[in-house]
């Protein structure tokens, strides 16, 4: 059955959406798109420096990813200017590593791959890193949830019930790493943060509680992808982009829906 | 002695925001805290509940104190959907089982399925107070929780928690946003501008030359127990 490049597909798919669904939550609700998206360029970087260095893209992603946001978190404290930090290191990581793969010589290496996915192409070994990496996720997610949404509501508040914010916190990146990571092979380093971003708001407007807002969002994702995957085959197009443009609809019917709905009540 | 503080200095990067802070507090105690804005006192409080790094000195709780925090003010994204019940259970692992107490806190079910983004002012100040005395706490830190109250309302609010104090001996530091109100039970006031001006009675500070070299000499005669008190121009007449 794996033998399959679409059941492939559908499997990669199904597992980037189910472990971005409750972590894109956490992105909407705690204003993290741009942390989001600089944590994702960043990971571009970890890319160029597994292929020099030959080693697990998995791993330099994620390392990398990791570094970038835990050393903007750290420097958040000490600064104001958050946005501009972000920007600053999201953007020369991208660039970077950009520059560093074009010198690696010999294999001809395909950019748009990295920076949109492929997913048509993922092996049996990425769809078991990608399900490991959704098991990690969801342990991370489910074990932590209540100081999570506490900590996402106010640190204060988490801290006076005797959890630590800072440790709460290090949940989300490393999760949003991990999940950058298992990501670039399905919609890539540019796309992966739509991924996070878009099932998770299209749920906000029908959701009445975190839990649905995140099952919601799950489930939107995994419809995105398989009917994105399916019109990408059918149309010849892009699979990552089309999935991104199938929750992109999802996200617009959702809030005509919910606007209409609004006003006659 | 549920609290006590030695010689505390906090500082954000080199500006240092609190210095050489005293303070002890026992239970049943009421201590108001007064002080102009930036004065330090929201800091006092994060420093108390461990949300930020002390540059010096200690801070000294009873161990495994329950401590019920109620915030100056909680902003939810719109984005997150949350229900009043929702978050309190968040407060609480043992939700279920103390519903009625949590219905007597709130004094209704109603703000129960309301989502927390839609609440107002006056109904978020409640839930904040029942979240916080959700596990009987020790001690209750409460940060201008009479802000945006009326009159009525906060004189209420005051009664409410003289009540929690003389029924679970709780201890109650609470800071108050106006200057010149301070809660007629508080055993001690204390002002603060980046260390402590003068602390006493209430009586006592008001008069006290430190209290009037940092809110300037009109105060005089302006400070009162909630009561007594009418902030409104057109009122001083009548009542002063």
């Amino acid at each position: 059955m794996l033998d399959d490049f679409m059941t492939r597909a559908t499997l990669a798919g199904i597992g980037v959406s189910l472990a971005a669904a409750p972590l894109g939550c956490f992105v909407v609700w705690r204003r993290m798109a741009y942390f989001g998206e600089a944590t994702a360029h960043a990971a571009m970087l970890g890319v160029a420096i597994s292929l020099t260095f030959e080693f697990s893209i998995l791993a330099g992603a994620i390392l990398v990813s990791l570094i970038m946001a835990s050393s903007v978190t750290i420097l958040e404290g000490r600064s104001l200017f958050l946005d501009t930090l972000l920007g600053v290191a999201g953007h020369s990581s991208i660039a970077a590593g950009l520059v560093i793969v074009s010198f690696i010589s010999g294999v001809r290496i395909d950019l748009m791959a990295y920076l949109i996915g492929d997913i048509l192409a993922v092996s049996n070994m990425d769809i078991l890193m990608i399900w490991i990496g959704v098991g990690i996720i969801f342990s991370l997610v489910i074990w932590r949830w209540s100081p999570l949404l506490l900590v996402t509501m106010s640190e204060d508040l988490a801290s006076a019930s005797g959890y630590n914010p800072k440790k709460e916190n290090f949940v989300i990146t490393l999760s949003l790493a991990i999940v950058v990571a298992v990501g670039i092979k399905v919609v890539g380093v540019l796309l992966i943060i739509a991924l996070l971003i878009i099932p998770a708001a299209s749920a906000r407007s029908v959701a009445s509680s975190p839990e649905s807002m995140g099952i919601i969002a799950a489930v939107i994702g995994i419809l995105s992808s398989i009917l994105g995957l399916n019109s990408a085959y059918l149309f010849d197009t892009p699979t990552g982009p089309s999935i991104v443009c199938v929750a992109s609809l999802f996200f617009f019917i959702l809030m005509t829906v919910n606007v209409v709905f609004k006003n006659k009540n | 002695m549920l609290i006590k503080i030695s010689s505390l200095d906090v500082k954000y990067g080199y500006k240092t925001v609190l210095k050489n802070m005293n303070l002890t507090l026992d239970a049943g105690e009421i201590v108001t805290i007064v002080g102009p804005n930036g004065s330090g006192k929201t800091t006092l409080f994060k420093a108390i509940i461990g949300a930020i790094p002390i540059s010096k000195g200690k801070i000294y709780t009873k161990p495994n104190l329950r401590i019920g925090y109620v915030p100056q003010q909680l902003k939810i994204d719109q984005t997150l959907p949350i229900t009043v019940e929702r978050f309190l259970k968040l407060a609480h692992k043992n939700f279920n089982k103390s519903l009625d107490k949590i219905e007597a806190l709130l004094g209704s079910k109603d703000l129960l399925n309301i989502q927390v983004n839609n609440l107002s002012g006056g109904q978020m100040q409640k839930v904040l107070l029942a979240r916080a005395l959700i596990n009987n706490p020790e001690i209750l830190l409460l940060d201008e929780a009479t802000r945006g109250l009326d009159q009525p309302g906060v004189a209420s609010f005051y009664r409410n928690i003289e009540n929690i104090r003389n029924s679970t001996n709780c201890a109650i530091l609470m800071i108050s946003h106006d200057l010149h109100v301070v809660m007629s039970s508080s055993n001690r006031v204390i002002c603060v501008n980046g260390h402590i001006c003068c602390e006493g009675a209430p009586e006592s500070v008001a008069t006290s030359p430190e209290y009037k070299a940092l809110f300037g000499s009109d105060v005089d005669g302006t400070f009162a127990l909630y009561r007594h008190h009418h902030d409104h121009k057109h009122d001083s007449k009548i009542e002063r």
